[in-house]
C-alpha cells in the first residue's frame, strides 16, 4: 500500500497547491486569440443577440414559440401592430381600419409603395393570398401544434380534418383595389384586430411562398414533414431586416432590408446564437460576446449590473390566481368569497415567493393591457374583516377544501405548493379550517379543475396575446365547471365587449366587466411577473414589448 | 489481421438487431409520448390522437419497429417529430461538433496525461508524482459544470482571451462543407476560420477532458509502476541495454497497454456526446441534442441516434484492439 499511496496531509497539501497554481494560471495569461471577444469597433453595427434556443420554423404561420417570433418579428410585419413598450393597437402595413356596424367587416386601408425582401410588390391581393393561404391549410399543418394561432383565433379551415376544429371565424377576403383589404368574418368579433397584431399573422410573400413550397407536404404518412425550404432558408417579407442565413444550433443571421418603406433600422446586422442556459447567456455578455439576450434569470440581475450592463423590465403578461369552483354551497356565499379575499395577504406571497419585478394582481388580467384601469373594489388584506364576514355569511366553522398543484412551475405562479402553505396559513388565522389536497399538475390537476372537483385552486394564464378578452373573456364569458357560476351580467358585458367595433366603448366594456368580476369575486387574482432583458452598455433604443412583439430595427450600437 | 477484423465486424449485426429492439421498446416506455411533448399542456385528447395517428403512433409496436428497420435498412432514419428536419440530417450535423470537442478532450488527456502519468512513476514518491496524484484526484472529483464555469470566468469573463460559447465567432465569415469547423477552415483556405473554430474548443475540451485526463494519469503511473518491477526490465538493465531504449521499447510499450483500453472507453463515452459540457459552452452537439430530444419524447431521434452511438462505440473497440495488436505482437497472432 504505501509504495503507492501518499500521506494524507501531503495529499491535501500538493492539492491545495495544485489550486494556487491554477488560479494564478487563469489570472496572469496573456496570450492573444484571434476571433475572441473582439473589439467594439470591429463588431461595427451587428447585433449579436443570445436567444435560449433556436426558432423552430422561420414561417410564421407555423410557429408559436417566442424565439421564432422573435425573428419573424424583424422580417415579416402585421396588418396592424402593438405600439412600442405597450399593447394599444397601431398601424402597421395598414395604414388605417375600419370596423363595421355589426363587427363582421374589416376594411384595411394600406400602406402604398411597400415592397416584399424578394421584390414582389405588396398589395391587397398579397394580404388576401396569405389569408386564404392560412385558411386552406390541409393536413399536417391543420394541426394544433403547426398553425396554433390560426386555430386560436380563427377556430378553423375551409374544410376540418379533425372534430375538435369549429367553423371557421374567416369568412372571405376581398381586394377591394390595390390598397384597400376587405376582411369578412362569420361571426361579429372585435378581437380579431388585436390578434391580428401576433407575429403569426405576418403577411409573407405569395411568390415566395409558392416558389419554395411553403405548404408542401412529403414522407410517409406516419412522418409527414414539409419539404419546403420557405420557413428554413428563403423566408420573404416587408420588414426592416431580410432573411441572410442560418446554421441551426450555430447561428442565425439577419441582414439589414435597404429598401425598407419606413425608417431603416440603424443595424446592419443581427446574428442570433443560441445559449440555452440564463446563466450561460448572463455570462457571455458580461465576457462582451454578446449584446443582449432575454430572460435573464433574477440572480443574474445583480452581476450584470455591477459589470456595466442594462436589466430591462419587460412588463407582466401573466397573472396567477386563486380560483373558487361554486358547485358547493360554501362557494356560493359570497360573503365567504369575499372574507377569503380579505383573508389572504397577497402581498407577502409575491413578496415571499416570486423574483423581484412581480407585482401584487388585483384584475384577472395584467395591468399592462389596454383597458386597466384601478377602478374596482379591491380587498385588502384585512383578518378582521374576514372574520366579520364569515360572521355575516351564516355559515359556522367553514371549511375549505383547496387544491394545488405538484410538479409545475410557472412565471405566475412559481412555488405552487409554497403559494399553498402561505395562503393556508392565511385562511386559518382569519378562521377557516383548510383541507389541502394536492396532485400532479397534467392531466390529473388540471382535468379536476377544469371539471370544477376543486373549491378552490391554484392556476394563472400567459396571454396569447394583447386584448383583454384573451383573459377575461377565457375565463368569464360564459358558463364553465371550471368556475361554476351563473352570473348573466358578466357573461353579458364580456359578450358585447367581443363584438363592439369601437375601441372607446370595448374599452369602456372591459372596464365594466373588471368592476362586476371584482364585486362578484370569482376567484381571487394575486400575482403578475415580469421577466428581465439584458443588454450591453452600449446598446439602446431596445424596449422589450409585455407582448414580445419586440422591434429590434429601433436598436443602435454606440 | 484481416479475418480478426471481418469477425469483429460480423459481430456487429446481432448487437444491433437486439439493441435496436431494447432501443425501440425502451423509449416508447418514457412517460408520455412525443404528442403529449409536441402538443403541451393545452392538448386535448383528440388532438392528441390526431398527432399520433400523423406518426403512426397508433399503430402495435412490432408494425411499428418492422416499418422503422425497413426505413433505417433504406438510409432513412425518420424525421425529427421536434425539429421537423430529418434525423440524418441532424446527426450529420451535430456529430462533427462532438467529434471535434471529444478529440480535443482526448488529445489534452493523452497528451498531458501520458506524459504526466509516465513521470510521476519515474519520479515516484518526489514531488512531481505527489502533485499529480493529487491532481488526477481534483481532476475527478471537480463537476464538469462547475469547472466549466470557472473556466469561463477566468479565460473568457475576466481575462477575455477565449470565448465563452458556440463553435465559433458569430461574425466570422466561414464556409462548412464537411462540418468539422477547424478542417474546413483549413480546406477553404480560410486559416483565421480554422483558429478560431480552435479557440473555441479549447476550454469544452479542457472541461471534458479532465475527468479522462485524471484517469489516464493515475492509470499510466500505476501501470508504469508495475511494469518498472518486471523482471524483464531488471533483465535489460543488467545486460546493459540503453536506459532510453529501456524506457521506450520496454516500459512505456507495456505500460501502455491498460491506457490504450481505458482511452478506447473514454472516446466511445466521448462521442456519445458530452451533455453538460455542451449545455455549458453552448456548443451545439450530438449529446445535447440527444438530451434535448428525451425532453420532447422524440422517438425517431432517439432511436436514430442511439443506434449511431453503438456502432460508433463497437467501431471505436474495434480500433482499440487494432491499436492492441500494433502495441503487442501477441494479440497480432491470437
Amino acid at each position: 500500500m504505501r509504495r503507492y499511496g501518499m500521506p494524507l496531509r501531503r495529499t491535501m497539501a500538493v492539492t491545495a497547491g495544485l489550486v494556487l497554481v491554477l488560479s494564478a494560471a487563469a489570472c496572469g495569461g496573456d496570450e492573444e486569440t484571434p476571433g475572441t471577444g473582439g473589439t467594439e469597433a470591429a463588431r461595427g453595427s451587428t447585433l449579436i443577440f443570445a436567444s435560449s434556443a433556436d426558432p423552430a420554423i422561420l414561417d410564421p404561420a407555423f410557429h408559436s414559440d417566442g424565439e421564432s417570433s422573435r425573428v419573424t418579428n424583424q422580417i415579416f410585419e402585421t396588418l396592424v401592430a402593438t405600439e412600442e413598450g405597450g399593447t394599444d393597437v397601431v398601424a402597421g402595413l395598414a395604414e388605417s381600419w375600419e370596423v363595421s356596424e355589426d363587427a363582421r367587416t374589416y376594411t384595411f386601408k394600406l400602406r402604398q409603395g411597400v415592397k416584399f425582401h424578394d421584390g414582389e410588390p405588396f398589395n391587397a391581393a398579397a394580404v388576401c393570398a396569405n389569408f386564404e393561404r392560412w385558411y386552406n391549410f390541409t393536413g399536417l399543418a391543420q394541426s394544433d401544434s403547426v398553425s396554433y394561432y390560426w386555430v386560436t383565433v380563427f377556430r378553423g379551415f375551409a374544410k376540418n380534418e379533425a372534430d375538435t376544429l369549429g367553423k371557421s371565424l374567416y369568412g372571405g377576403c376581398t381586394a377591394k383595389d390595390d390598397g384597400t383589404v376587405e376582411l369578412k368574418l362569420t361571426e361579429p368579433s372585435a378581437v380579431v384586430l388585436s390578434a391580428l397584431t401576433l407575429s403569426s399573422f405576418g403577411i409573407a410573400s405569395p411568390k415566395a411562398l409558392k416558389d419554395y413550397k411553403a405548404d408542401e407536404v412529403s414522407g410517409t404518412a406516419e412522418s409527414p414533414q414539409f419539404t419546403g425550404t420557405f420557413g428554413t432558408e428563403h423566408p420573404v417579407g416587408t420588414g426592416p431586416f431580410k432573411f441572410g442565413s442560418w446554421t441551426r444550433g450555430d447561428k442565425l443571421e439577419l441582414v439589414r432590408n435597404d429598401e425598407y418603406w419606413g425608417e431603416k433600422a440603424k443595424l446592419s446586422k443581427i446574428i442570433f446564437q443560441p445559449i440555452e442556459k440564463a446563466a450561460d447567456r448572463a455570462q457571455a455578455l458580461r465576457a462582451g460576446s454578446v449584446h443582449a439576450f432575454d430572460y435573464a434569470d433574477p440572480a443574474d440581475l445583480e452581476s450584470l449590473k455591477s459589470a456595466g450592463a442594462q436589466v430591462l423590465e419587460r412588463a407582466p403578461f401573466n397573472m396567477g390566481y386563486l380560483g373558487f369552483s361554486q358547485r358547493t354551497d360554501i362557494m356560493k356565499n359570497q360573503k365567504i368569497r369575499q372574507a377569503i379575499a380579505h383573508a389572504i395577504n397577497r402581498e407577502n406571497v409575491v413578496k415571499t415567493k416570486y423574483a423581484a419585478g412581480a407585482k401584487v394582481a388585483n384584475a384577472f388580467m395584467p395591468d399592462s393591457l389596454w383597458s386597466y384601469s384601478e377602478d374596482f373594489t379591491k380587498y385588502d388584506y384585512n383578518v378582521d374583516k374576514a372574520k366579520q364576514l364569515i360572521a355575516e355569511s351564516g355559515v359556522s366553522n367553514p371549511t375549505l377544501e383547496f387544491c394545488y398543484p405538484s410538479g409545475v412551475s410557472r412565471a405566475y405562479m412559481v412555488d405552487p405548493a409554497g403559494n399553498f402553505q402561505l395562503m393556508k396559513a392565511d385562511l386559518e388565522a382569519a378562521g377557516f379550517k383548510v383541507t389541502p389536497k394536492t396532485s400532479p399538475w397534467s392531466p390529473d390537476y388540471l382535468n379536476s379543475t377544469q371539471a370544477g372537483d376543486c373549491p378552490l385552486f391554484l392556476l394563472g394564464w400567459n396571454g396569447d396575446f394583447g386584448d383583454p378578452d384573451n383573459f377575461l373573456g377565457t375565463f368569464f364569458q360564459s358558463f364553465s365547471n371550471q368556475w361554476s357560476f351563473r352570473n348573466e351580467e358578466i357573461f353579458k358585458t364580456l359578450s358585447d365587449a367581443e363584438k363592439e367595433p369601437d375601441q372607446a366603448k370595448r374599452e369602456a366594456l372591459y372596464k365594466q366587466a373588471n368592476t362586476l368580476i371584482a364585486d362578484f369575486v370569482p376567484g381571487v387574482p394575486y400575482a403578475q411577473s415580469p421577466s428581465f432583458s439584458a443588454a450591453a452598455k452600449n446598446v439602446q433604443g431596445w424596449v422589450p414589448s409585455p407582448v414580445l412583439n419586440d422591434k429590434l430595427a429601433s436598436i443602435s450600437l454606440n | 489481421m484481416l479475418r480478426f477484423v471481418v469477425r469483429r465486424l460480423a459481430l456487429l449485426v446481432p448487437i444491433l438487431v437486439g439493441l435496436s429492439i431494447l432501443l425501440f421498446l425502451w423509449v416508447r416506455a418514457l412517460p408520455g409520448g412525443p404528442a403529449e411533448a409536441l402538443l403541451g399542456e393545452r392538448a386535448t385528447p383528440e388532438a392528441v390522437e390526431r398527432v399520433q395517428r400523423l406518426y403512426g403512433l397508433d399503430r402495435p409496436w412490432y408494425e411499428q419497429y418492422l416499418r422503422w428497420v425497413g426505413n433505417v435498412l433504406r438510409g432513412d432514419l425518420g424525421v425529427s417529430t421536434r425539429t421537423q428536419h430529418p434525423v440524418l440530417e441532424e446527426l450529420l450535423r451535430t456529430f462533427p461538433a462532438t467529434v471535434e470537442l471529444a478529440l480535443t478532450a482526448m488529445i489534452f488527456a493523452v497528451g498531458v496525461g501520458v506524459p504526466l502519468g509516465y513521470f510521476a512513476a519515474r519520479r515516484h514518491g518526489t514531488w512531481l508524482d505527489h502533485a499529480s496524484v493529487a491532481g488526477s484526484l481534483f481532476g475527478i472529483t471537480i463537476p464538469v459544470f462547475f469547472l466549466g464555469y470557472m473556466l469561463k470566468f477566468a479565460f473568457a469573463e475576466k481575462l477575455g482571451i477565449l470565448p465563452t460559447a458556440g463553435r465559433q465567432d458569430p461574425l466570422m465569415d466561414a464556409e462548412h462543407p464537411t462540418g468539422f469547423y477547424v478542417l474546413d477552415g483549413l480546406v477553404t483556405g480560410n486559416p483565421e476560420a480554422a483558429l478560431d473554430a480552435l479557440a473555441h474548443l479549447i476550454l469544452p475540451g479542457i472541461a471534458l477532458g479532465t475527468i479522462p485526463l485524471a484517469i489516464v494519469v493515475r492509470i499510466t503511473r500505476a501501470s508504469v509502476l508495475d511494469v518498472l518491477h518486471e523482471d524483464y526490465v531488471r533483465t535489460a538493465e543488467a545486460k546493459g541495454l540503453r536506459p532510453a531504449t529501456i524506457r521506450g521499447r520496454h516500459v512505456l510499450r507495456n505500460a501502455l497497454l491498460p491506457v490504450v483500453t481505458i482511452v478506447g472507453l473514454q472516446v466511445g463515452l466521448l462521442l456519445g456526446g458530452a451533455v453538460l459540457t455542451e449545455t455549458v459552452f453552448a456548443f451545439p452537439g450530438f449529446g445535447k441534442f440527444m438530451a434535448d430530444s428525451i425532453t420532447a419524447r422524440d422517438y425517431a431521434v432517439l432511436q436514430g441516434f442511439i443506434l449511431f452511438t453503438a456502432v460508433i462505440f463497437v467501431l471505436v473497440n474495434l480500433l482499440v484492439d487494432i491499436a492492441y495488436g500494433l502495441i503487442d505482437p501477441r494479440v497480432r497472432t491470437a
